[in-house]
């Protein structure tokens, strides 16, 4: 049995006040597991992102807890929280939301600037991730200038930069067409998976279906059933 | 450079368009403070010109006196009395007055005249033609080089001129550090051959000039004219009262400091506006690297770091362009008042510092209160 990499336990969280206050996400509680790729599925509005954002340290819950190596995130000071999500989780957002004024290299390595390390050091190991990725070749370009595929890789590289424990996507298929969206999450279950990493990534998007380990289905703002999709 | 304020720069400068418009708004401003200001001290400078050329340590008027051209005569008995005080190694009289000059075309043009110390010619020119003793000659008056020159008809040695109906001689031409304010050319002679040419009132010493012992001596100086009932100043403090005469009596420091101030505001509002709206279109990037674990602190330095090289490096442009610019005016313009002096640079850089803080200020506080959670939701 793999070790609990992330813990969310009764979490809850509204928006807003009044009459608009929405119950986003309710009394859900989780694992998930090192080496897993673990999805949260759902409808438009059904919380998904909102739970993802509160187990990546990102949105404060109402109640409710988020555990990693035994430690509550969120009773960390905002530093200490920064530095968790800085060293502990990589982010693939849905935009990617790489600076176009930077080279691909550049991009890459932030995480490692972050983390103050010496620049041409950032680099050197940046070029790695990009290797890792294929897209070593492309390191001197603006991101611009790539597809949206590549793009989608330069991401991931800048996600695994740090070598977080927890790497989170956010609808990482939804800018991508159909056969590209499949080749990326192929490609991270193969080569970004690893026994020490634990991928939670959402997702409506049923033919990436196949690369999951496990399906956390959500609806309005509750988990309703977490399916076990490996091929038994 | 850190790798994060590599960072910040890269954004920065990367971004050409929103760089640009950032320089141009804060160099305009820069030098429009810079140009404001060493106009101001040009003027003030060419307003103390006598002051500064004649080179007394001490001078000595009538209290109501604020500036060398406004003087009022004193007594003779007053330049007794002063060379009478302790501590006053000379003194000598100095008559200043202006006159009208009939060219030999027949125009008239006014003139300042200095009137100097027969005995001594204790403040006289450095003369590049002819000979100071040249000035004991009949007649003779020696004449600035300077700006103001070509307005006698550039004169030569010999020249002959009148002045209240008097023959007049150029025996000198001179030069001098700086030439005075009201566009006039400026005539040295003797005192006594002053007060002879030009109509008089009954006292006819327009300063009192001052060599004291020691620079010891000067407070008790200064103290002993003020019992007699005139006022011994410094050539500084004469140049400060000079200066606080045009800045406060005549509206002049008024206007400058309006317009100075109108270029702060103009540049704050131009910067402060490009940056923010640079800040604003970076704000998911901002978000982005909040997400991935930036401290606020991190994003603070990132922003500080911007704004600094944009303020230091259009600080470093405004100084260049203006003082360009009043180089080339002068080329042009001989007269043309406007002197760069470090008080003035250490105003505009004060300014542009308070530009860079604020527009800081504005961009920090957009940036530290994004939510990453924004980022998420796209």
């Amino acid at each position: 049995m793999a070790s609990v990499a992330i813990q969310g336990t009764d979490l809850n969280k509204w928006f807003g006040e009044g009459d608009a206050r929405t119950h986003a996400v309710r009394d859900v509680s989780f694992d998930a597991f090192f080496g897993e790729m673990l999805y949260i599925e759902g409808p438009s509005g059904s919380g998904k992102t909102t739970l993802l954002s509160m187990i990546s340290g990102i949105l404060r819950p109402t109640s409710g807890h988020v555990t990693l190596e035994g430690q509550d995130i969120w009773a960390m000071t905002d530093d200490q929280l920064a530095d968790f999500r800085l060293n502990k989780i990589g982010f693939v957002f849905q935009d990617y939301h790489l600076f176009p004024r930077l080279t691909t290299l550049e991009n890459a390595a932030i995480p490692l600037v972050l983390k103050k390390t010496e620049w041409d050091r950032a680099m050197d190991e940046a070029i790695r991730y990009l290797d890792v990725v294929g897209l070593k070749d492309r390191a001197a370009l603006p991101p611009v200038k790539l597809s949206g595929g590549e793009q989608q890789r330069v991401a991931i590289a800048r996600a695994i930069a740090s070598q977080p424990d927890v790497l989170v996507f956010d609808e990482p298929t939804a800018s991508l067409d159909g056969d590209t969206g499949r080749k990326i999450v192929d490609f991270v279950k193969r080569e970004i998976l690893t026994d020490r990493r634990c991928i939670i990534l959402v997702t409506h998007d049923a033919r990436i279906f196949e690369f999951a380990d496990r399906i956390m289905k959500m609806e309005d703002g509750r988990l309703r059933r977490i399916e076990d999709a490996r091929p038994h | 450079m850190k790798g994060i304020l590599r960072i910040a720069y890269r954004l920065l400068v990367n971004d050409r368009g929103k760089f640009a418009a950032l320089l141009v708004g804060m160099t305009f401003a820069v030098f429009l403070m810079i140009s404001m200001t060493s106009m101001f001290a040009g003027i003030l400078g060419k307003a103390s010109a006598t002051v500064i050329n004649i080179g007394a340590r001490v001078w000595v008027m009538d209290p109501a006196v604020f500036t060398v051209a406004s003087s009022i005569p004193m007594p003779d008995y007053v330049l007794d009395a002063v060379r009478s005080i302790e501590g006053v190694r000379y003194a000598v009289p100095l008559y200043s007055g202006s006159a009208l000059v009939k060219l030999r075309d027949g125009t008239y043009q006014a003139v300042t005249v200095l009137g100097l110390d027969d005995a001594s010619l204790f403040g006289r020119p450095y003369l590049v033609e002819g000979s100071v003793e040249d000035l004991y000659s009949e007649n003779a008056f020696a004449v600035v080089r300077d700006s103001e020159f070509p307005k006698l008809g550039n004169p030569r040695i010999g020249t002959e001129f009148e002045l209240n109906d008097h023959r007049a001689v150029i025996t000198g031409i001179a030069e001098v550090a700086v030439s005075g304010l009201f566009g006039i050319p400026t005539l040295y002679t003797t005192y006594n051959r002053a007060i002879q040419y030009i109509p008089s009132m009954r006292n006819t010493t327009s300063f009192i000039l001052v060599e004291p012992r020691s620079a010891a001596a000067v407070p008790a100086i200064e103290r002993r004219v003020r019992e007699l009932g005139y006022l011994a100043l410094t050539s500084d403090e004469f140049k400060d009262r000079i200066a606080t005469f045009y800045k406060y009596q005549t509206g002049l420091g008024t206007n400058v400091l309006l317009m100075t101030v109108i270029s702060f505001v103009v540049g704050l509002s131009i910067s402060g506006q490009t940056f923010y709206t640079f800040i604003l279109e970076n704000l998911d990037k901002f978000g982005a690297l909040k997400a991935i674990g930036a401290r606020g602190s991190v994003l603070t330095r990132m922003i500080l770091f911007q704004a600094t090289f944009t303020a230091l490096t259009s600080y470093g442009l405004g100084i260049g362009l203006s003082s360009l610019v009043i180089f080339g005016a002068k080329l042009r313009l001989p007269s043309y008042a406007a002197t760069v002096t470090y008080r003035n640079l250490g105003l505009a850089f004060a300014m542009v510092v308070v530009i860079a803080a604020i527009s800081s200020v504005i961009g920090v506080r957009r940036v530290i209160r994004i939510e990453p959670f924004e980022i998420f939701r796209g």
